[in-house]
């Protein structure tokens, strides 16, 4: 069922032989370079698939992406850069990991948010309660005799 | 013929699930004991209709009756009995008849089982279950009809998609299921207590062992999904943060928390009103996931507005059941009564810490998974949250919750001395460093922060194991004492133990084969070598073979380390004609507790074929760690005070096991 969906994707693009994803002819000869190239493929978005990235996927369009990150990596740019151009092109669609923008605030904020709102509540919540225990009445003295006599009874 | 009493069956379960979904209320209400236990039998009768519904769909598959249209799209003639048999499951209207199966089943097993029930009580949880499974019934008759006919039968059906003919998929999806639709019965029951006003302690020893079976096909289901991932997508990932997998994430997460709490109410009455919004969350979560997958909303928001009738009834069922939930909770949560009062520094106070850091990665993995697809309704804007979004948010979030874990059973209830308990931990701190220590000696600097990971997996391994020691008394007492008290402790601390200890050796084998493997990407022609991590590969040639409905292209590796042979590993190709699909099979060889991944590629102009090979080490713990904690579940489940319809003695039990 996991790549139902995707495998459907596939079916109906009509790409009917899935070959691997990365391709030996496409990597790049300096080792550090194309160590670069995964690690910012891992980042980008096969924007025809269903939640893959160019890296695993096996489709068309992420083999161009992968060889474009790869022209720009031998051209000079530094890893922002890249980003920064595919991003220009495909919009912010392609990065798995958006970046904090105006709409993207709750998508980043909302959980620490939560843990923080859930720490001083508990925080809160316990001050109260430790509260209303101290502050809990002590026995009037009627009462203590009340109690001492049914204590005492035999 | 067969198709038709199928369909008729599932009209009448129709039939007898809206009868119980009112009368047991008017029972309960009205006092009338004949009311209330009229659900039991409809109950039974709901699971025997639906059973029949079910066999009869199987029936046609396994004939291959290809005038049922839902056969024809999804099976074949030709294809393995077994498949067939999966087939069922393999496509929507098919997987929404097993998911009323399974709710059926649990309705019945508290029919049936449900004896020591307070007679109300049982009588609303079965009416609740009932709603459920009308609106399911409803949802399967009016948008997804397995049982419709074909004008014309056609000769050949149009077969199963490939990549779902896998013998790890026969069995996923129905475990995955009993662990969603389980989580109805927690709902239930929380639904119940609130319509009744009253919760005591007795309802989470009822709730809990009913959660935790759920929870348990729940991690095996999930951690058989991600094996099958692992193999059948041939690039030897285990976890994608895919939608899909995060639907059955979410109900994990919530459902842990659930147990949690329900721990802490059912020693200590405390955390009941929490417990009940857990319940009834766990629960949504399972829906909204069933949702997510079912209605077509993941690939597009648009393919969801193009075609909506299962959509928007997948949708009002949602809005249904938890916001009719989440109100009822609004309304009669107050009148529950809190009890138990407790220090920050307590078993109390660490479970909740626990289910505070799990609802905030629960809820992490929700935003997540549903924010690009909220944001492109409201504003049109297209973005997307993938792996690194959530190991980024949801990495450090279980990281604080597992330094947590070891503290949490050796806490006393109420108050609980943290001084002490850190000296009490002081063995797996060391064992902890130790790790640190070594691994850093050991690894040449690939990562900075693997190696503290496999420290703290150590460390919460040992830290697991020493409530068992210091109980046991072993490395202190004679060992038969050590036997004897062992045999005495109560199953459910020896649960506690394993299923952390499970955790732990999950969360080793993640971090090893995510930062220690390594990866040979290359083309190759016969006779030539490839090595990786001191294993030579050596390429023998490729062959082709006939398979019952495809034709595989199956290329020949033998494996030396150092100069022995120690086995052959053949990745294939299959290509299925019926729906012109090739799926890729790599070839797995175990070694210890990691694995030579090897999947194919195309062959080259010149003869090569290209190849990708890789070496995970301790991977196979990732899912050895999911079976021992489901062992660790089914070890406490065990737990004479949990058993399902136990005596009353059962309580008493309880009582001294809580000291």
């Amino acid at each position: 069922m996991h790549r139902l969906a995707a495998a459907a994707l596939l079916f109906v693009l009509g790409t009917t032989a899935p070959s691997l994803a990365v391709q030996p002819d496409e990597m790049l000869k300096d080792p550090a370079l194309e160590a670069r190239a995964r690690s910012l493929s891992s980042e980008l978005r096969c924007l025809v698939c269903q939640n893959q990235s160019i890296d695993d996927s096996e489709a068309p369009l992420a083999r161009d992406l992968r060889l474009l990150v790869r022209e720009r990596l031998t051209q000079g740019d530094n890893d922002t850069q890249v980003l920064d151009y595919l991003v220009s092109r495909y919009g912010q669609f392609v990065l798995l990991r958006p970046r904090l923008e105006w709409q993207t605030i709750l998508l980043w904020g909302l959980p620490p948010a939560a843990l923080m709102a859930g720490i001083i509540g508990l925080l809160v919540t316990a001050r109260r309660r430790s509260r209303l225990a101290v502050d809990a009445t002590p026995l009037s003295r009627d009462e203590q005799q009340r109690l001492s006599t049914l204590v005492h009874r035999d | 013929m067969i198709a038709e009493l199928g369909h008729y069956a599932l009209v009448l379960a129709l039939a007898l699930g809206l009868i119980q979904a009112i009368a047991p209320i008017v029972g309960a209400r009205a006092g009338d004991a004949a009311l209330m236990r009229l659900a039991n039998s409809t109950a039974l009768m709901q699971f025997a209709f639906v059973a029949f519904s079910f066999a009869a769909l199987t029936i046609c598959y396994v004939n291959s009756d290809f005038s049922v249209a839902n056969v024809f799209e999804n099976s074949h003639s030709r294809m393995p009995l077994i498949y067939k048999i999966t087939s069922v499951w393999g496509n929507h209207e098919g997987s929404m008849l097993l998911w009323v199966l399974i709710l059926a089943l649990f309705g019945a097993l508290v029919a049936a089982f449900g004896s020591n029930l307070p007679a109300t009580l049982k009588a609303y949880v079965l009416a609740v279950q009932s709603w459920i499974a009308s609106a399911f019934y409803l949802f399967i008759l009016l948008t997804s009809n397995p049982f419709l006919r074909l004008d014309q039968a056609p000769s050949e059906g149009r077969d199963l998609n490939p990549i779902l003919q896998d013998p790890g998929l026969a069995i996923h999806p129905p475990l995955l299921y009993v662990g969603y639709v389980g989580f109805s019965l927690a709902f239930s029951f929380a639904i119940a207590a609130l319509i009744e006003g009253r919760i005591d302690a007795a309802w989470a020893r009822w709730v809990r062992p009913w959660t935790l079976a759920a929870w348990m096909f729940l991690t095996i289901g999930i951690a058989m999904g991600s094996y099958w991932a692992y193999y059948t997508l041939g690039w030897g990932g285990f976890w994608f943060w895919d939608p899909v997998e995060n639907a059955s994430f979410m109900p994990w997460l919530a459902g842990t928390a659930l147990l949690h709490s329900a721990v802490v109410m059912e020693k200590r009455n405390a955390l009941k009103i929490w417990t009940i919004l857990l319940a009834i969350l766990t629960f949504s979560l399972s829906l909204i996931g069933t949702f997510l997958v079912r209605s077509g909303v993941l690939t597009s928001v648009h393919a969801f507005a193009t075609d909506p009738t299962r959509g928007v009834f997948i949708l009002a069922i949602l809005i249904l059941f938890i916001g009719g939930g989440l109100t009822l909770f609004a309304w009669r949560a107050p009148m529950l009564k809190q009890g138990g009062i407790f220090a920050p520094i307590s078993r109390e106070g660490a479970l909740v810490f626990n289910n505070l850091f799990l609802t905030t990665a629960c809820l992490t993995v929700f935003v997540g998974t549903l924010y690009p697809l909220a944001l492109e309704a409201l504003t049109g804007d297209k973005i997307s949250v993938g792996a690194p979004f959530f190991n980024l948010t949801f990495g450090p979030l279980f990281v604080a919750l597992l330094f947590v874990v070891p503290f949490g059973p050796l806490l006393a209830w109420k108050r609980g001395d943290i001084l002490g308990v850190a000296q009490r931990l002081m063995a797996a701190f060391a064992i902890g460093i130790v790790a640190v220590a070594a691994t850093f000696a050991v690894e040449n600097g690939q990562s900075v922060l693997a190696p503290f990971g496999v420290g703290l997996a150590f460390y919460v391994m040992a830290g697991s194991l020493i409530d068992l020691v210091e109980r046991t008394g072993l490395f202190r007492l004679p060992l038969a004492t050590v036997r004897m008290r062992a045999a005495g402790l109560p199953r459910s601390t020896w649960g506690t133990a394993v299923a952390h200890f499970g955790v732990a050796v999950s969360m080793l084998g993640i971090i090893c084969a995510a930062t220690w493997g390594s990866e040979r990407i290359i083309a190759l022609k016969p006779t030539q070598t490839v090595s990786i991590s001191g294993y030579e590969l050596s390429f023998d040639g490729i062959a082709r073979r006939p398979g019952p409905n495809y034709e595989s292209l199956i290329a020949r590796f033998t494996v030396r380390h150092g100069a022995e042979v120690i086995g052959v590993m053949e990745p294939s190709k299959r290509t299925f004609s019926s729906r012109s699909m090739t799926t890729n099979e790599a070839a797995l060889m175990t070694i210890g507790a990691g694995q030579l991944y090897l999947s194919l590629g195309d062959p080259n102009d010149d003869g090569a074929l290209a190849i990708r090979l890789y070496y995970k080490p301790m991977v196979m713990l990732i899912w050895l760690g999911a079976v021992v904690m489901m062992l660790g579940g089914a070890l406490s489940l065990s737990d004479r005070r949990l058993r399902v319809g136990a005596p009353k003695p059962a309580a008493r039990s309880a009582m001294q096991a809580a000291e």
